[in-house]
């Protein structure tokens, strides 16, 4: 095989996405979609570090099925994340809600960011009046 | 003295909350269904699947429901303390056949004993997502009504029946005296 093509072929693998694989019957393109977008966002809850697409986790099958089924019904995007929430938490949602007790969690960082350019600037400020009232004692010396 | 104090206060408050993780298991998941009514569920007896419990059926008084397996290694270690409660206790012990097949339950009772009251048989699993059920053993506490009071995650142990089961059930016996 020339180079050309084993570099094709081996591109080829690369390009697919790693999914759990079940045949479910999607009624259209769609909805298909749908479900891999819900359940990439989703967490498995046994192999914690796993979303539901990519888990082999005989429980994450199940809410594999329970997803599409739920779509079938006609469940919005929202109410499917809710329906699993509502069973196991908010931690199996990749994006957790904004709520008073995800506060902490989603604003944290930029407050600590502030935080540290504050004390960053407090101190530049401070040194410059160290600096500037030494400069005037050798000014003052020198006269 | 301050410019040494606050990073020092930091690091201590810092050290304070990292030493107070170490004690959580970061894989288990706080259930969001205690204190709300169970799930509802009808679901057959081990056994005998003409015959079939219902949340309904259930209702009146306070019981664990014990999510269990055949294939769950871990079940074995909880069996001799559900045993034991079981026995001494004034509430029944329902056991919740997870994901199983029958005959293999069958034969795990037979082997190790049954300490409960009923067994009902969950094959698909889907009642136990709706318990929020993740992994085997998991214990939870039911009122009389049907509330969720309580939910252990892991093997059920004398320490976790004395500080949480014990306590909430006294609770629950004062509350309706009043």
């Amino acid at each position: 095989m020339n180079c050309n093509r084993l570099l094709t072929l081996l591109l080829c693998l690369f390009l697919q996405q790693a999914h759990a694989i079940d045949p479910l019957p999607f009624s259209n393109e769609a909805e298909a979609i749908r479900f891999q977008h819900l359940v990439a966002e989703l967490r498995c809850t046994v192999c914690q570090n796993q979303n539901l697409a990519d888990s082999n986790a005989s429980l994450a099958k199940d809410l594999r099925q329970k997803v599409f089924e739920l779509i079938q019904a006609g469940k919005s995007d929202q109410q499917i994340k809710d329906y699993l929430a509502e069973r196991y938490g908010d931690f199996v949602l990749y994006s957790p809600p904004l709520k008073p007790l995800t506060w902490l969690l989603w604003f944290g960082p930029a407050l600590v960011f502030l935080l540290g350019a504050g004390v960053i600037f407090f101190n530049v400020q401070r040194r410059k009046k160290t600096l500037s009232k030494h400069a005037q004692a050798i000014d003052d010396e020198s006269l | 003295m301050l410019k040494y104090g606050f990073p020092l206060i930091a690091f201590f408050i810092l050290g304070v909350l990292l030493f107070m993780g170490l004690g959580h298991d970061p894989k288990i998941l706080p259930s969001p269904l205690i204190n709300k009514p169970s799930p509802d569920f009808e679901l057959p007896l081990l056994g005998e699947t003409t015959k079939r419990v219902s949340k309904q059926s259930l209702l009146g008084a306070p019981y664990l429901l014990n999510v269990w397996a055949s294939w769950c290694v871990t079940c074995r270690e909880e069996h001799s303390v559900l045993q034991a409660y079981a026995q001494s206790s004034a509430i029944q012990v329902i056991g919740l056949n997870w994901k199983d097949n029958s005959d293999d339950a069958q034969r795990w009772l037979n082997q190790f004993g049954n300490p409960y009251h009923q067994v009902l048989i969950d094959p698909s699993g889907l009642t136990g997502v709706d318990f929020g059920v993740y992994g085997t053993p998991e214990t939870f506490l039911l009122d009389a009504q049907g509330v969720i009071r309580f939910k252990h995650v892991g093997p059920l142990t004398e320490d976790v029946i004395e500080r949480e089961i014990n306590p909430r059930l006294t609770a629950m016996k004062m509350s309706k005296r009043s």
